[in-house]
């Protein structure tokens, strides 16, 4: 028997389906779509609220490229974006992997890795200041000197500043990773793992074999966005130490902050925001080939 | 039969790996222990002492006695009633048009299916791959002067609850859920004479609760966390939430006081989580899902 497709709903109710879908039109013209395509404007314009914009051409990008500070920012968020990929990728795979092993209170162990993701950015950036007390009495230094490490003085040199958000940025941030490791763990077949033990392979080439290969696919993912968020960071630099000392934490953010916020430099600012997102976007489109070779390679 | 995973139950007879394995929980749960609850535990003795006792002595329990003044005082000192409701407000709207505009649109994509759909799709889907970096700057200026209608959105609650509206990942996580809904409802509603809004409100709704509260939870979080937008769009104070407010009134405030409007601030999300911890990890797991 041939029947139409069910999930098709006759062409007639079309005038009602465009009255519902107005909301998100709307909502996504204004706010998603438009400030997008206006970015990609503004960056070839001079914006001025008095006298409106006029063309410039090259002239915005011409000028960051030229900013003394860029090289510092694009060095800066890359040596952030590397530490939190060494700190913040092993951890989340390394829990998921003990919790998944736990015969019961896996939730109780999930729900502390989870806890400081809920934890507002801005309450736990402000907490975190004060771990960081550069006197011998601060709570970190504290810790250290049961250890018999002199105190660090955290936030406020060049060296240690960025390892001390990083720091933070891995503790707020690795719950959310490690709950979907998790759930990919639980998706392998427990099937496999029999198997693997009566071809006798012992506990590690077990891990070798079959649980890191069913997880590959969601780690690459998972590592591609963290590049792309670690990229954009700006409320910790921008909080804890307003990107000191000495420019030490200045990130590209901080810049687009400044120029549009600070300097009023609508153009540069867009303008680089451009610039950071076609090399996302390059990062973006280098893991969708490799994501696609792996498929046709197994 | 005992769900296994890595570790077989021969295996555990070994006692090599029985030990190993109790070896790692306890050093894994007293981590874990360490980090997701101790910032918590050590903000509410933060909150309760005196600033010489947190500054001096982070580790020691209440040297100088419990002091239940910092978390009285904060709110008239520090104005913490006005952020705290402010933060309410903020989230609350937040939540109601996420919702109406996600589940609408989702409605009409996943179960209305109009010719354009696919083209809709496929656009709200594109912004997923974007960049947010690129809208901030743009997106500010069109609320300081709303192209077409014009006016200006600054400094009113529209300023955070549209932009948070228009949030292509809640249509996606909504649309696929209501793609799993069986089909044979709504032929038998549409039989019925079941206009669209109708099967939307007595069919579609009522089925969509499990994925609606998820998105609630993660949409109010979400408003919660928000820092960089509400700073550009609310300069006026007596309108900021409480991430907005804080880094400024730490500047001048006693850290004793700070730290009770701190464990203030974190109280309402911690214990939403603790409610509804299944919800949460769930919404997570969505959201790994979509990622992947």
């Amino acid at each position: 028997m041939i029947r139409p497709s069910p999930a098709r709903w006759p062409r007639r109710v079309d005038p009602g389906a465009a009255l519902l879908a107005l909301p998100l039109v709307l909502v996504f013209l204004y706010f998603s779509w438009g400030p997008i395509v206006r970015g990609l404007v503004m960056s070839f314009q001079q914006t001025n609220f008095v006298s409106g914009s006029t063309w410039v051409g090259w002239e915005n990008f011409t000028y960051v490229l030229g900013d003394p500070l860029l090289p510092t920012a694009i060095g800066n968020t890359l040596w952030y974006g590397l530490l939190c990929l060494v700190f913040g990728f092993p951890l989340p795979v390394f829990l998921a992997v003990v919790i998944s092993e736990l015969r019961r209170r896996k939730g109780l162990y999930s729900a502390l890795a989870y806890l400081p993701v809920v934890f507002p950015p801005v309450v736990a950036i402000l907490l975190w200041k004060v771990f960081y007390d550069p006197s011998a009495d601060g709570l970190f230094n504290t810790v250290l000197g049961w250890a018999g490490i002199d105190p660090l003085p955290w936030l406020n040199t060049g060296t240690t500043a960025m390892p001390a958000l990083v720091l933070e940025a891995t503790w707020a941030n690795a719950g959310t990773n490690v709950i979907i490791y998790l759930a990919a763990l639980t998706g392998v077949r427990t099937e496999l793992y029999e198997a693997a033990e009566l071809d006798g392979a012992g506990i590690w080439r077990r891990i070798w074999h079959v649980t890191l290969p069913q997880i590959r696919g969601i780690t690459v993912v998972l590592i591609l966005l963290q590049i792309i968020g670690t990229a954009q960071v700006f409320t910790e630099p921008f909080l804890f130490t307003g990107g000191g000392p000495d420019n030490a934490t200045m990130t590209i953010l901080l810049m687009v902050y400044n120029y549009a916020f600070i300097n009023g430099d609508y153009g540069a600012a867009t303008a680089l925001s451009l610039m950071l997102a076609v090399v996302l976007c390059v990062f973006a489109g280098i893991y969708q080939l490799a994501t696609r070779k792996l498929g046709r390679d197994s | 039969m005992t769900e296994r995973a890595i570790i077989s139950d021969v295996d555990l007879a070994r006692p090599l790996v029985r030990h190993s394995m109790r070896i790692i929980r306890g050093a894994v749960f007293a981590g874990l222990l360490v980090a997701g609850a101790g910032p918590m535990l050590w903000l509410f003795k933060a909150a309760t002492s005196d600033t010489q006792d947190t500054l001096r002595a982070p580790f020691s329990l209440w040297p100088s006695g419990v002091s239940w003044d910092n978390l009285i005082g904060a709110w008239p000192r520090l104005d913490m009633g006005v952020y705290l409701w402010n933060t309410v407000v903020m989230a609350a709207g937040s939540w109601a048009s996420t919702l109406f505009v996600c589940v609408t649109g989702a409605y009409v994509l996943s179960v209305l299916r109009p010719r354009w759909g696919g083209v809709l799709s496929a656009l709200v889907l594109a912004t997923l791959f974007i960049p947010s970096v690129v809208s901030l700057v743009p997106l500010y200026l069109t609320v300081l002067d709303l192209p077409v209608t014009g006016g200006s959105l600054q400094n009113t609650w529209l300023a955070v609850w549209l932009p948070a509206a228009a949030n292509a990942f809640n249509v996606i996580v909504i649309k696929r859920f209501f793609d799993a809904l069986p089909k044979e409802l709504f032929e038998a509603a549409r039989a019925d004479g079941a206009g669209p809004v109708r099967m939307l409100v007595s069919i579609v709704l009522p089925l969509s609760r499990p994925i609606l509260g998820v998105v609630s939870l993660l949409t109010v979080v979400a408003s919660w966390k928000e820092f960089l937008w509400p700073l550009l769009v609310l300069p006026e104070p007596t309108m900021q939430p409480l991430s907005v407010a804080l880094p400024r009134v730490a500047q001048t405030s006693e850290i004793s006081l700070l730290m009770a409007a701190l464990f203030i601030a974190v109280l309402i999300p911690v214990a939403l989580f603790l409610a509804f911890q299944k919800q949460f990890l769930r919404g997570v797991g969505l959201a790994g899902g979509i990622k992947g």
